[in-house]
């Protein structure tokens, strides 16, 4: 048993099921990212957690205890939505203290718990504002704030970063990650964004149609992905996913892909254990980073290869130049270094880092486990 | 930019502005002109208007019709004037409007944020009730009074007009809170609040300007009601009862500066509400329509 258990959880409205046997179990202090396209039942799933949303089978349990059918306010959980939901009629602090208030804390002791997270959260001189009256990353502060007096088992977040602008938004990425860090509660964070997903978590469940489609560290889910729908929503610019063919050459097993001039391309795999698909058809799927030059490819990786084909176009980004060629019938991106000379046409010699590559079953979409 | 901005506002010269200004003066002259009666007559006394011209200013100043019509007039068979029936349609229309709008702003926050199985149905059948004349509920209206025992009393009347006006009130407030975010209250239920703190502590703070909407359509409309008050009221009828007693009875002398002094008293309080809360009227009003 974990610290926050979700076992077997559906959830249906009528007759219609939008979360199918859900099973997530997170340790104390873990941070939990749910992440997935709108529509996957991330929020769905977070409103269950909260309270908010009745669980149509199955338990969620907190710190060993069941909590189907217990009243939010007595979860011991503290929740940051994505409008902050701030009160509008009270000031800062009374929107952070309302919660306290609600449970009976004496006055004093509110006020000392007020205190000592407005100094955290450095929002000391909002106080006495109006939430009108405070900026976007000002209100986030406050609603953070107002989940952190209540000093809660768990903090749920549903999409807290979804209202601010771009900078601002990586701001309190960082800010949130350093808060987690200092403070080593455990934390459910919904989110459509997969680089906070990946920058923040210890551990992601990537969800799409009601289902958790992969559960793991960021790096399993980046390295490994569970299936093709992981691969390519995790991940930007997305991995390639190739249609190519296994063929065993000399004990190992190849992925043979057709460039642009429709020549077959022979992709020595990492994976002696792919030659049981010999002549099979696969999804080869590579990362963009693992297409480079052949002086960018990584030194450590055993197993770089060579790979002539045809540029179809050159995107400069200003850190990277991304490289779109035809591969296997559909577009691949290869990131580069930035000062890298190519041109749109020309015949480029890049190098693949094969030891980053997956395969995918084409029917199934599921991972080839090696 | 600025050029294009001059072309499309309107042009108004001084001639069409003088134009405009003196159209606006005449209709404001033309919609004033029957309070200006009333007040100008109602301070008359009564030979000069039997004998002169309704449209002149008083010649002899007299405040005495209005005490007239306040303390003494002729009202059906007793002079009591209008005194005691204005102090019962206070009686009732305060209690009316404060608990027919309670019950709205309940309403209104349950349909929207308690919702329920059938809670469409139930808002569809009490919008049905905003369009009820009032002349088909007069005999069950009368047979549910006698069986309370409230017939021809004030608390009567009372039920009568909230039982009218939940149906209003209750639109008004459920499209006012259909606006307001449902985030809010589930972020004060996780903070503990219950039903009854949620509706005290957030949703009525920010209910400013439909509750001004809501008092304004109900205080009106319950005291300027006729027809519950001349059927229900019994012993304890409202002014517009009054009025039409002072008015129209047909014995003695038509004593019109009172019946003008009387008049004005009947719409004062309605004509105060709105100058009190009027400005507030209106943005309630577009409140709520922008969603619902």
């Amino acid at each position: 048993m974990g610290f926050l258990d979700i076992s077997n959880v559906t959830k249906s409205y009528g007759t219609v099921e939008v979360l199918h046997r859900v099973d997530i179990s997170i340790e104390e202090g873990e941070f939990l990212v749910l992440v997935g396209p709108s529509g996957c039942g991330k929020s769905t799933l977070l409103n269950m957690i909260a309270g908010l949303e009745n669980i149509t089978s199955g338990e969620v349990s907190i710190k060993d205890r069941v909590v189907n059918g217990v009243h939010p306010s007595k979860r011991n959980i503290a929740m940051v939505f994505q409008s902050y939901a701030l009160y509008p009629n009270m000031t800062v602090g009374q929107n952070m203290t309302f919660g306290l208030e609600m449970h009976g804390v004496p006055k004093p002791e509110r006020d000392r718990a007020l205190k000592e997270v407005a100094a955290l959260l450095q929002i000391e001189q909002l106080l006495d504002r109006k939430p009108s009256q405070l900026s976007g990353g000002q209100r986030q502060r406050v609603a953070m704030g107002r989940a952190l007096v209540r000093d809660p088992d768990v903090f749920l977040f549903d999409e807290p970063l979804s209202n601010l602008d771009a900078k601002l938004r990586v701001d309190m990425r960082t800010e949130i990650k350093k808060l987690h860090e200092k403070l080593k509660t455990t934390i459910v964070y919904v989110t459509h964004d997969q680089i906070e997903a990946l920058t923040l978590s210890t551990r992601i469940a990537v969800m799409n149609q009601g289902y958790v489609q992969q559960l793991g560290t960021p790096k399993e889910i980046y390295d490994t992905p569970a299936n093709v729908f992981v691969a390519t929503f995790m991940g930007s610019p997305a991995m390639n996913v190739l249609p190519a063919r296994v063929a065993v050459r000399e004990g190992v097993p190849n992925a043979v892909v057709r460039d642009a001039d429709g020549n077959e391309q022979f992709l020595p795999f990492s994976q002696p254990g792919l030659a049981s698909r010999d002549g099979q058809d696969i999804l080869l799927g590579i990362r963009p980073e693992a297409i480079t030059d052949p002086d960018g490819a990584d030194r450590k990786s055993s197993n770089v290869v060579p790979l002539e084909n045809r540029v179809g176009v050159t995107e400069p980004a200003g850190s990277d130049t991304f490289v779109t060629m035809t591969l296997g019938g559909k577009d691949a991106i290869a990131r580069m270094r930035a000062d890298v000379t190519v041109r749109a046409g020309d015949t480029f010699g890049f190098a693949v880092n094969m030891e980053k590559a997956v395969a995918f079953d084409p029917k199934t979409e599921e991972r080839i486990e090696p | 930019m600025s050029v294009a901005t001059q072309d499309t506002a309107v042009s108004t010269g001084r001639v069409t502005r003088t134009f405009i200004y003196l159209l606006l003066i005449l209709f404001a002259l033309f919609y004033l002109m029957p309070l200006f009666v009333m007040v100008a007559n109602s301070l008359k006394p009564l030979p000069e208007i039997t004998g002169g011209n309704m449209m002149a200013l008083p010649q002899d100043w007299t405040i005495e019709p209005w005490l007239q019509a306040w303390s003494s007039a002729q009202i059906g068979v007793e002079p009591t004037g209008l005194k005691p029936y204005f102090l019962n349609s206070v009686l009732m229309v305060v209690p009316a409007v404060a608990i027919s709008t309670v019950l709205g702003a309940l309403n209104g926050y349950v349909l929207t944020k308690w919702r329920f199985r059938g809670d469409s149905i139930l808002f569809g059948l009490m919008l049905f009730s905003c369009f009820i004349p009032f002349q088909i509920v007069l005999i069950p209206m009368a047979m549910i009074l006698g069986k309370l025992g409230l017939a021809g009393s004030i608390p009567g009347l009372v039920l009568v007009h909230v039982v009218y006006g939940v149906g209003f009130t209750t639109l008004y407030y459920r499209n006012y809170y259909a606006a307001f975010p449902t985030e809010l209250v589930r972020a004060a239920m996780i903070d503990g609040a219950g039903f009854f703190r949620i509706f005290w502590r957030i949703m009525l703070p920010v209910s400013g300007p439909i509750t001004v909407v809501s008092v304004i359509w109900q205080f009106t409309n319950i005291w300027n009601d006729f027809l519950f008050g001349a059927s229900f009221g019994g012993q304890s009828q409202p002014m517009t009862v009054a009025l039409n007693n002072l008015v129209q009875s047909s014995t003695g002398v038509k004593e019109y500066n009172v019946h003008f002094a009387g008049a004005i008293l009947a719409a004062l309080p309605t004509l105060l509400v709105y100058i009190v809360a009027g400005r507030y009227f209106v943005r309630g009003l577009m409140a709520g329509s922008v969603k619902g």
